[in-house]
């Protein structure tokens, strides 16, 4: 017993040499970790208990943060703008990019334009050039307006200058970058086998049907793919509201996303303390939704193995 | 769909008088003032800040490209103590909002007087800070023949052989689809450009285009929109040629 025990925890040379090689090829990415990531992680939970203006050492102060947030209303709102921009913009988002898929897995099949077209919004709306080209269409005199002159709608507001209807421009600007998501959903519907449809077609099943009960269950891990991802990304949407509301989160703070208002308090007001909790709060309720998101999973998402 | 970016273009070269009163895509004239009025409406000539932008993103992607992949011939082919540990690390670390780090990155670099310098943006690079691209190496990585390494090993190889001369020339798909988006993402990176850089003189194109939005008027929305423009067409031209290995690369691993 003793000896075979001895024999398996002693390394061979070649593993000896992997450990080796292993701490060669890792080397960045270990200093990487220690100094841009856990360093920081560690330092931002730290900074969440104190006061800390950047220009004076920080100061302790306990949970004073946590309750400071637990009574600004401010913070609430940006919770609120920020839950609402999530829950609206990623299902339609998601809907979106999975109706076009189907559409052109079955119709434009190996017409690669009509896929650039659907995928450049996406890789441009990051962009603060897009995010002046949103203000501008929903602007006072912008292409919306115009375009409703044009069919006789007069007296139209002014979208992203009305707190009822500015944040709803930001979640048409993310429903528009559906692309992405599009394409993870087109190379799913490739690997559903085509046997499956045609069993399900000799056996009677409309289109309908088909849609119902072979698509929808072999894609459900793909769906929640990108339900998962897409809810990371959108709470962490920062450049179209700070582009398009000039960095204010008007009008009335209808626009004041989470991270716009966590910058505001952090890098403008020199708040890190309170920056530091803020963010801190973030990672909890996105871990926490992730976590929610991993639990549902099981009652819904089908896995062919 | 690209019924806006077209938009856009078309506006750049309309008179701003046009510009609100006419939706056509075909304007009646080609106008080029709004670029040449744009160009030099900021404190800098516009290429400044182009230069800036491509310094910036030639270092990112060349720092990806060296530490991403070297960290990904590690996960993927060398059996090491502690391995499933560090990846399950390493997953982790993709998720993590920048928020979370920033304030403290920020101090950090504020120590080492790095701010008003691009080190903050490119030093993070040559530490693999983007786990994504790891990950996506990792995976193409272990999709290339172990026999191919093996019979390398045999022939008395090691492993910096072996990664340079056989997995990085049959990794070229992975290389392009991480230097593509690194070249994307850095160069639409707003957030932590408009953090780490706030003299003009170093102003990227994304920071600069948005003190444009702060200092213009109506009367010169056709400047910032053929600025706008000028700013998307490295990424557009990127995406015409690198269409082919941006689907692959998103169709294997899901990425934005």
């Amino acid at each position: 017993m003793q000896r075979t025990k001895a024999a398996r925890t002693r390394t061979s040379p070649a593993e000896q040499g992997d450990n080796r090689a292993a701490l060669v090829f890792l080397a960045p990415w270990f200093v990487g970790l220690a100094l841009i990531t856990v360093g920081p992680i560690t330092a931002s939970l730290y900074l969440s208990f104190t006061d800390y203006s950047l220009l004076d050492a920080p100061e302790w102060t306990g949970l004073d943060n946590y309750i400071a947030m637990a009574n600004d209303p401010r913070l609430f709102t940006s919770l609120r703008v920020t839950f609402t921009y999530v829950f609206v913009s990623v299902p339609l988002q998601l809907a979106a990019a999975l109706g076009l898929a189907l559409f052109l897995d079955r119709g434009l099949r190996g017409l690669p334009i009509y896929r650039s077209v659907f995928y450049l919004p996406s890789l441009l709306g990051a962009s603060v050039a897009v995010a002046i080209l949103w203000r501008r269409i929903f602007g006072n005199a912008g292409l919306i307006n115009q375009l409703l002159g044009m069919i006789g709608f007069e007296n139209a507001p002014g979208w992203i200058a009305h707190p009822d209807y500015a944040l709803g421009t930001l979640i048409v600007f993310n429903v528009w970058t559906f692309g992405s998501p599009m394409v993870i959903f087109l190379a799913g519907l490739r690997q559903i086998p085509n046997d499956l449809y045609e069993a399900s077609a000799i056996d009677g099943a409309g289109k309908l049907r088909q849609f119902r009960s072979v698509t929808i269950p072999l894609l459900t891990p793909i769906i929640f793919f990108n339900l998962v991802l897409q809810i990371i990304f959108a709470f962490q949407a920062f450049t179209q509201a700070f582009v398009v509301s000039g960095g204010t989160g008007g009008p009335i703070d209808s626009t004041l996303f989470y991270t716009l208002y966590l910058y505001e308090e952090g890098f403008a007001n020199l708040h890190m303390g309170y920056a530091s909790a803020m963010a801190w709060l973030l990672l909890v309720i996105i871990a926490a939704l992730t976590a929610v998101n991993f639990f549902a999973s099981k009652y819904w998402v089908f896995y062919n193995d | 769909m690209i019924y806006p970016l077209l938009w856009m273009v078309a506006s750049s070269f309309k008179p701003n008088a046009l510009i609100f009163r006419d939706p056509s895509l075909i304007p009646s004239e080609l106008d080029l003032t709004n670029y040449t009025a744009g160009w030099t409406a900021l404190t800098h000539p516009f290429t400044h800040y182009l230069m800036n932008s491509f310094v910036i993103v030639a270092g990112a992607v060349l720092g990806n490209l060296v530490s991403c992949s070297m960290a990904a011939y590690a996960f993927a082919r060398l059996n090491f103590r502690g391995r499933k540990l560090w990846f399950a690390v390493m997953l982790m670390s993709i998720m993590l909002p920048i928020h979370v780090v920033i304030v403290p990155q920020y101090i950090l670099f504020s120590q080492l007087d790095w701010i008003n310098t691009y080190l903050p943006l490119v030093v993070p690079k040559l530490l693999a800070t983007d786990a994504f691209f790891i990950f996506l190496m990792v995976q193409f990585f272990r999709g290339i023949p172990r026999d191919l390494t093996e019979a390398a090993h045999i022939d008395g190889a090691g492993h910096g052989r072996i990664f340079l001369q056989i997995m990085l020339p049959l990794s070229t798909p992975a290389l392009a689809t991480t230097a593509i988006f690194t070249f994307i993402w850095t160069w639409n990176d707003f957030f932590s450009q408009l953090i780490f850089l706030t003299d003009p003189e170093m102003y990227t194109v994304p920071v600069a285009l948005r003190t444009f939005v702060d200092s213009t008027s109506d009367s010169s929305w056709g400047s910032l929109m053929a600025m706008s423009v000028v700013s998307l067409v490295p990424i557009f031209l990127l995406f015409l040629f690198g269409q082919r290995y941006l689907v692959r690369g998103i169709a294997t691993t899901g990425l934005k």
